[in-house]
């Protein structure tokens, strides 16, 4: 026999006395399921302090990690995608561009800023990755183009930050050409003798990873980032066979020769300002 | 053996009419030769009807055509038997869906680059269907250095349904492969020359598709994705394939059109397989005729027209 005996059965708070906690307060790891309030989570910079769980973030997040102060600028940002072919699936693509916009308040899948980190000026472009999977089309392929103009002509070191599901399939042979097109500026900014940092994060694949994603001066990505041409599932597919653990993994990628580093997103400014400064001085 | 894809039907079943007729007047000593005149007259009417209304669904079809050439051999007949094949990456293996060599067009050397598919099925798993490794990306990427090296025009052959989605080809760095070969065919001092003969899939056709010229055979395809894989993607079934060859604009004259290549080279009439005598003799004179227009630009203004080029694909709003 217990203790103690409930008397009343039920719940007994009346309603107008209920405390209402408000939605989005609390985030949980999906891998080690510690729970947290989001303060507590953005102050460890959407990482998760017992797992090291790194959460996808988006560019204003990655905005506020590496400009001081989350101070920049925003470049282009009247960029949009326009509907070249007038492409149809089960939906508008026009129509796809016009609810993504609304339901994500961003522009296309890619944002750019020119700030200072650690009192250097840097200029950052960052894809987002609720825009479409962070979608490759036309307006990420200019976007990179303006921002390496930029960077050339104000002679800033360069960083892309990626993280996509390849290119746009609903800009088809325009979204291809783009991996020629960011391919191309960065000849560019190799002549200008200017430092590309590419940082991979979870996920980069397709037409990304086989375009500016890896052809960084440095290729540094985030901890456990699926990294890869072809995703797992077609990977798998194709061998028959199941996929051995951790493969196209961040560490998989580096231990094949592809990345130079892993770097935890808490290290990553302090990690590129040393960076800048055995290359610039 | 002659194949027939769905829509050629009617010309099939005339050739079968012109065998059967040639039969009669060999074993009757019948005189029909105005009845044969008369068939292979209407053969050419139906070939040419059929293959004026093509829908790009149709194109897709001819360019996987079996019967249609395939890259070495258009490298064979342009450069009569003076090819020259090179092996190798000189890191890992030799990749047998990528091609290559050194070869003779009318007295030139040129390197000549290309995915290669197998002519039946043994042939097919030993091409990996043209679907390059790693390594047939810095293969082609190694001949095109050597043909820099000595100052030859480059031409590439287009010809894959794309890059191979393999756990070694993950391992070695497909992504990075590609990724290499667009930023260094940007660079490259001499000409260079890209036509798609048959399928452009996505990056895998890129991947040697860095051009001063960039053209497609009448018939071929060119795009981000294969109408399959477009359709299992975006209405997550196979069967819209039909539609999603519609919607990619992935023909030689949508992708003139969008300025996304430089021109079209016009295939004899039923397609490149109905007369290959004719295909390769077109596709070398467009050749001799593209690298004596690019050799007389200064290597600096060539590379920078190039990188121009590509630099302003693609339309936005603002």
């Amino acid at each position: 026999m217990g203790w103690f005996k409930r008397i009343k059965e039920g719940i007994t708070t009346k309603s107008t006395d209920k405390k209402e906690i408000p939605e989005g307060n609390w985030y949980k790891c999906p891998e080690c399921k510690k729970v947290l309030t989001s303060q507590e989570h953005a102050d460890t910079l959407w990482v998760c302090p017992s797992c090291s769980h790194h959460e996808r973030i988006g560019s204003d997040e990655y905005f506020y990690i590496l400009f001081d102060d989350g101070k920049y600028k925003e470049l282009f940002a009247n960029l949009t995608s326009a509907d070249p072919l007038n492409f149809v699936d089960t939906k508008k693509y026009a129509d796809r561009i016009k609810a993504t916009m609304a339901k994500t308040e961003l522009g296309d899948a890619m944002r750019c800023g020119v700030g200072t980190m650690n009192e250097r000026e840097i200029v950052v472009a960052c894809m987002d990755f609720n825009f479409i999977g962070g979608s490759m089309g036309s307006v990420v392929g200019e976007k990179f183009a303006k921002s390496v103009d930029y960077a050339i002509k104000h002679r800033s070191p360069f960083i892309c930050i990626s993280k996509s599901g390849g290119a746009r399939m609903m800009e088809a042979g325009f979204s291809l050409m783009q991996m020629a097109k960011t391919s191309a500026k960065l000849t560019q900014l190799a002549d200008a003798g200017l430092p590309y940092i590419s940082i991979l994060t979870d996920p980069t694949t397709g037409g990304v990873t086989a375009s500016f994603a890896m052809l960084g001066d440095f290729n540094i990505a985030e901890p456990k980032s699926l990294i890869g041409f072809a995703g797992p599932r077609v990977v798998k597919e194709t061998i028959g066979k199941d996929l051995p653990e951790g493969f196209q993994r961040a560490e998989f990628v580096l231990e094949h020769g592809f990345l130079d580093l892993i770097v935890d997103r808490q290290h990553i400014k302090e990690k590129l300002t040393s960076i800048f400064k055995m290359l610039l001085g | 053996m002659i194949a027939y894809l769905d829509f050629e039907e009617p010309i099939k079943e005339l050739r079968e009419q012109l065998e059967k007729t040639k039969e009669v007047s060999e074993k009757s000593k019948v005189d029909v030769s105005k009845a044969i005149h008369d068939i292979e007259k209407k053969i050419k009417d139906v070939t040419v009807e059929i293959y004026s209304n093509l829908t790009p669904w149709q194109r897709v079809q001819v360019s996987r055509h079996p019967n249609r050439p395939y890259t070495l051999a258009y490298i064979n007949a342009i450069t009569e038997g003076t090819f020259i094949e090179m092996h190798g990456d000189r890191t890992v293996k030799d990749d047998k869906a990528m091609v290559g060599g050194f070869g003779m067009i009318d007295g030139q050397s040129v390197m000549l680059i290309g995915q290669q598919k197998g002519i039946n099925t043994k042939m097919r798993q030993y091409r990996n269907f043209g679907m390059a490794n790693p390594e047939g990306y810095r293969k082609a990427m190694r001949l095109m250095k050597l043909a820099e090296k000595f100052g030859r025009p480059i031409v590439t052959f287009i010809d894959t349904p794309g890059a191979f989605p393999g756990l070694e080809a993950e391992e070695r760095g497909q992504g990075e492969a590609i990724a290499r070969n667009l930023f260094e065919m940007m660079k490259l001092r001499v000409p260079v020359i890209c036509i798609v003969i048959g399928e452009g899939a996505s990056g895998g056709a890129l991947g040697i598709g860095i051009g001063d010229k960039v053209l497609m055979l009448e018939n071929s395809w060119y795009s981000v994705i294969s109408p399959e894989n477009c359709s299992t993607i975006l209405w997550r079934s196979w069967d819209h394939k039909v539609e999603a060859a519609s919607a990619l604009k992935l023909t030689s004259e949508d992708m003139l059109a969008n300025k996304l290549i430089d021109g079209v080279i016009k295939e004899p009439c039923g397609g490149a397989h109905a007369n290959e005598t004719e295909m390769f003799s077109t596709v070398k004179k467009e050749i001799l005729k593209q690298i004596e227009k690019l050799s007389a630009m200064e290597p600096e203004k060539r590379i920078d027209a190039r990188i121009k080029k590509f630099s302003s694909m693609g339309v936005v709003a603002s």
